[in-house]
């Protein structure tokens, strides 16, 4: 049975302007698959509650489980999470929720992860866990952001992009042309997914997260590309959020 | 309005937790046959909204309603007209 429980905020690192990493300290976790969510809950004093889901991205065995937030200014939860909750709070939280949307480890197919947003999270779970356990599989990131401040996990993706171990990381930005960018600088088109995506005799496993719209056109594309849609798994965070 | 709506359009593991919470096992990755179409689909795949008083989720195939859950007051109804058959893993 899915319990609720209580993490207290151990750490909080700004990863852009309106996105925060939250990182929790939380008696008996019982661990979690990378892809896997927490639904967050906020009961305010008289007994009002508001509960909002929140991709996991720590990998598995990091010691503190992680959430990355993206500060909505009309949101419910959000500019809560991101903004007002201080190093010692407590958070109510139950999870890991999931088990389509999840990345094993040991599954062999070319890895190919396409995130908008913070839609970026749960795939960043994904990434963590294969360089934690030094998997080699060849893995391709696509990441959509507004621009290049709106970039999360950015050095961290570098890092990760640069090790050598078969990850490559593409960047586009949607809402800007930066002076010496070298990613792409447009919405996702089928131009941009022929030059990143693995071709589908290659059978790769794929995994698209962000906004509703964003999901439903990169896997449109795909599938328009040859891909089989049990191929794609995938996940919409709607229009909002909160 | 239209446009609106299917920005609003989530999916299965949306309601992750609240499957679990009725079912008490992990649901995403359960399948179900949509009792219109015939369309088998892991839940993780079905449209889910959820925006009103309860959460409806639609077949991706035929977009008929799969299930319509609501709850309040310490209850729970849940409308499984649509879906003939439903397949998960006992913990």
């Amino acid at each position: 049975m899915l319990s609720w429980q209580f993490g207290t905020l151990a750490e909080i690192v700004q990863e852009t302007p309106r996105v925060a990493s939250l990182y929790l300290d939380v008696p008996d976790w019982q661990g979690h698959m990378a892809g896997q969510h927490v639904d967050v809950r906020l009961t305010a004093d008289d007994g009002y509650r508001a509960e909002r889901s929140y991709s996991i991205a720590s990998a598995p065995a990091d010691r503190r489980l992680a959430l990355t937030v993206e500060r909505l200014d009309d949101g419910e939860v959000s500019p809560y999470l991101v903004g007002e909750l201080r190093i010692g709070d407590r958070l109510e939280l139950r999870g890991p929720i999931g088990g389509y949307f999840v990345w094993p480890g040991d599954d062999q197919r070319p890895l190919l992860l396409i995130g908008g947003g913070s839609g970026v999270v749960p795939l960043m779970s994904m990434l963590r866990h294969r360089a934690g356990i030094g998997s080699t599989v060849a893995a391709r990131l696509l990441f959509s952001s507004r621009s290049q401040a709106d970039i999360i996990y950015r050095d961290e993706l570098t890092r990760l992009g640069s090790a050598g171990d078969g990850l490559t990381v593409f960047h586009t930005v949607t809402r800007e042309k930066p002076a010496g960018w070298t990613g792409y600088t447009r919405r996702i088109d089928e131009a941009m997914l022929k030059e990143v995506a693995w071709p589908k005799q290659d059978s790769p496993a794929v995994f698209i997260c962000g906004p509703t719209s964003f999901v439903e056109a990169a896997a449109s594309l795909l599938v328009a590309m040859g891909y089989e849609a049990p191929m794609i798994k995938t996940e919409r965070f709607g229009a909002t959020g909160g | 309005m239209k446009v609106q709506i299917e920005e609003m359009r989530l999916d299965g593991n949306a309601i992750g937790g609240l499957l679990r919470e009725i079912f008490t096992v992990e649901m995403t990755s359960a399948v179900g046959t949509c009792a219109s179409c015939g369309a088998v689909n892991e839940v993780g795949r079905v449209q889910v909204y959820s925006h009103a008083a309860g959460t409806v989720v639609r077949c991706p195939g035929c977009e008929q309603v799969l299930m319509k859950i609501v709850r309040g007051g310490g209850r729970c109804w849940v409308d499984m007209t649509g879906v003939r058959c439903l397949e998960f893993v006992l913990d």
